[in-house]
């Protein structure tokens, strides 16, 4: 059997990300990216989220395509469970941009990922969100996120490639970190 | 008045250059807003010493050579040091003149003091890194009634009134006044974002024998992966001590000081942390491991294994598994007091000169400002090597930059006389 050194190869572009890191460290106006979803009422608690375009690097943006979220609530809420709940939603949001992370990381410091899973799970007491209990929040009392990554590399570096993935994760800021919510009515 | 070069600053770093300065025969000036040494005299708390042993008080042709070369030197000490070092090269230092402004002329730079305005070719920006308390916007939001101190203000713990005390940030200045404060019975809450976890000693030797011997000092700023990431590092968690006790976030949970995430707001009395403190803590983990891995290679290449004690790693941080408290209602807590230990930056609003980025930090390539040739930072974290960071830096950062400095002015002549 022969060994072939093959270049290390998850499907990252880490040239371009670097090349964005410096150009946008130069030029910080075009950092500035806005994210955006658009999402209508369908019917009970049913609804239908759209994202089309975003905005950053100084020019507006479309994805090649529409893409749209079904989200509802389960029939043990009495909802006909016609998509994802929003949590769940974010628990997948939360799961792809840490993968996201890991893929990235692993190609920056040379790592063949053969393959990733993450298995995510968020504990709720739904008590805070029935308004029976003010003492209980509504949203997560935790998540837990489990990853079993295979990979050319030691159990200490994999463990590195996940700490710097959630360090550099948006998603992971987001739902550790407060942010500034408004929230107007036209 | 005129001279070749003005070095702004009587600290380790603005000496070590005079001295060098001296033996090039290159004619300057020291200008010092107070004492010799201020910063060591004015702005350091009560029981602050060095995190490096007395060996490594070095400074070029000069090392500590007293009785405890394991020791750690306290501020006063330091003060004395390089206070005796300046006599010894005899540099030419007028005290209590403040610069209050550096321009451009035609041919090099006018320095105004509001004493005498100097001309030079060359300045020497050695007025230090520390000169201001770096505190987050955070610290705006603080309520009412709870006072608010950075390492700058604070002395000891007398200083604060009694009751809860959140200490924010776990460099080594945040441990250490965790410490202590908690000690006077006053409970402190520590809030920890990203920090560096390091042991005391390895294998039965100083953690600074090792990083010393093993050339990790001495690795270059241009060869470091991210060097604006290295010299933001929060200092180590370390404390210089006779004991040689090591200081992280479990020997601190461990006295009873309380460990949160880093603080990320503040809503009314509501203080949140962020829910990251476990992967803070395994990245911290993780680094310090690989260090530890590190030394052992280096150990075993340089044959040393006999002399040493079994290799280790690090335990996991413990108090990052325990339940996270994510917000805390700091009246109801009784914290009477909250110590913004969030790092420090240097003070050169007198520096007018379009040398700074766009978050105000002056560019310079291994102190040599390019944007403004003739101007040379020294004294500052990781500047030219890793080593920089430490007094023990000076030695060889001002041989280097004073045969810098000297070769621009050789430039100069000769672009003259053409």
């Amino acid at each position: 059997m022969t060994i072939t050194d093959t270049p290390v190869d998850n499907g990252v572009n880490t040239e371009a990300l670097l090349g964005a890191r410096q150009a946008l460290s130069e030029a910080p106006e075009a950092a500035a990216f806005t994210w955006r979803a658009r999402c209508r009422w369908v019917h009970g608690t049913h609804s239908t989220s759209t994202i089309e375009g975003f905005s950053g690097l100084g020019a507006e943006h479309q994805h090649r395509k529409a893409f749209t979220f079904e989200i509802d609530h389960p029939e043990v809420f009495a909802s006909q469970d016609l998509g994802a709940t929003p949590v769940e939603t974010v628990l997948a949001a939360l799961a792809g941009c840490l993968t996201a992370g890991v893929a990235a990381v692993a190609q920056h410091r040379e790592i063949q990922l053969r393959s990733v899973t993450a298995t995510l799970e968020g504990d709720m007491n739904v008590l805070g969100i029935l308004g029976a209990d003010p003492s209980v929040r509504n949203g997560f009392e935790g998540i837990r996120v489990r990853f079993d990554i295979d990979a050319d590399a030691s159990s200490d570096d994999i463990r590195a490639l996940v700490a710097q993935s959630q360090k550099r994760s948006a998603v992971f800021d987001i739902v550790t970190n407060p942010t500034a919510i408004t929230v107007e009515v036209a | 008045m005129r001279t070749t070069a003005v070095i702004i600053g009587a600290g380790q770093a603005g000496l070590a250059m005079s001295r060098r300065l001296t033996e090039r025969s290159i004619d300057h000036v020291v200008v010092e807003r107070g004492e010799i040494a201020n910063s060591w005299r004015t702005e350091r708390w009560d029981s602050l010493r060095l995190l490096t042993p007395n060996w490594m008080t070095r400074l070029p042709g000069r090392a500590y050579n007293g009785p405890d070369p394991d020791g750690h030197a306290s501020a006063s000490e330091v003060a004395a040091f390089i206070d005796r070092y300046s006599t010894a090269i005899s540099a030419p230092v007028q005290t209590g003149t403040t610069v209050t402004a550096v321009t451009a002329t035609g041919d090099g730079y006018e320095v105004r003091t509001d004493r005498d305005h100097w001309r030079c070719r060359a300045v020497v920006v050695a007025s230090g890194a520390c000169n201001l308390a770096a505190v987050p916007p955070v610290a705006d939001d603080v309520p009412p009634g709870i006072a608010v101190l950075t390492p700058l203000t604070y002395r000891n713990p007398a200083d604060l009134e009694q009751g809860g005390v959140l200490v924010v940030g776990a460099s080594a200045t945040g441990a250490q006044l965790a410490e202590e404060i908690h000690r006077s019975g006053r409970p402190v809450t520590l809030s920890v974002g990203e920090h560096v976890r390091l042991p005391r000693t390895y294998r039965g030797r100083d953690i600074f024998w090792w990083t010393d011997r093993a050339g990790i000092l001495d690795e270059r700023h241009n060869e470091i992966d991210d060097i604006v990431r290295a010299r933001n590092l929060p200092s180590p968690q370390l404390i210089g001590s006779r004991s040689g006790r090591s200081i992280d976030l479990d020997t601190l949970a461990d006295h009873g000081v309380a460990v949160v995430g880093r603080l990320v707001g503040i809503v009314g009395d509501t203080a949140q942390f962020s829910g990251s403190l476990p992967n803070i803590c395994a990245l911290a983990d993780l680094k310090a491991n690989r260090l530890l891995s590190r030394l052992d290679e280096w150990a075993a290449g340089a044959g040393l294994e006999g002399d040493l004690g079994p290799p280790e790693r690090l335990p996991p941080t413990a108090v990052a598994t325990s339940k996270p408290v994510l917000e805390r209602d700091l009246r109801q807590a009784g914290i009477r007091s909250i110590v913004f230990a969030t790092g420090y930056r240097p003070d050169l609003s007198w520096l007018r000169l379009p040398v700074f980025d766009r978050r105000g930090r002056i560019r310079h390539d291994g102190g040599m400002v390019d944007d403004a040739p003739g101007i040379f930072v020294v004294g500052h974290p990781v500047l030219r090597r890793r080593r920089s960071s430490y007094i023990d830096g000076t030695v060889r950062d001002s041989a280097e930059l004073s045969r810098l400095l000297h070769s621009h002015l050789d430039r100069r002549v000769q672009v003259g006389v053409r």
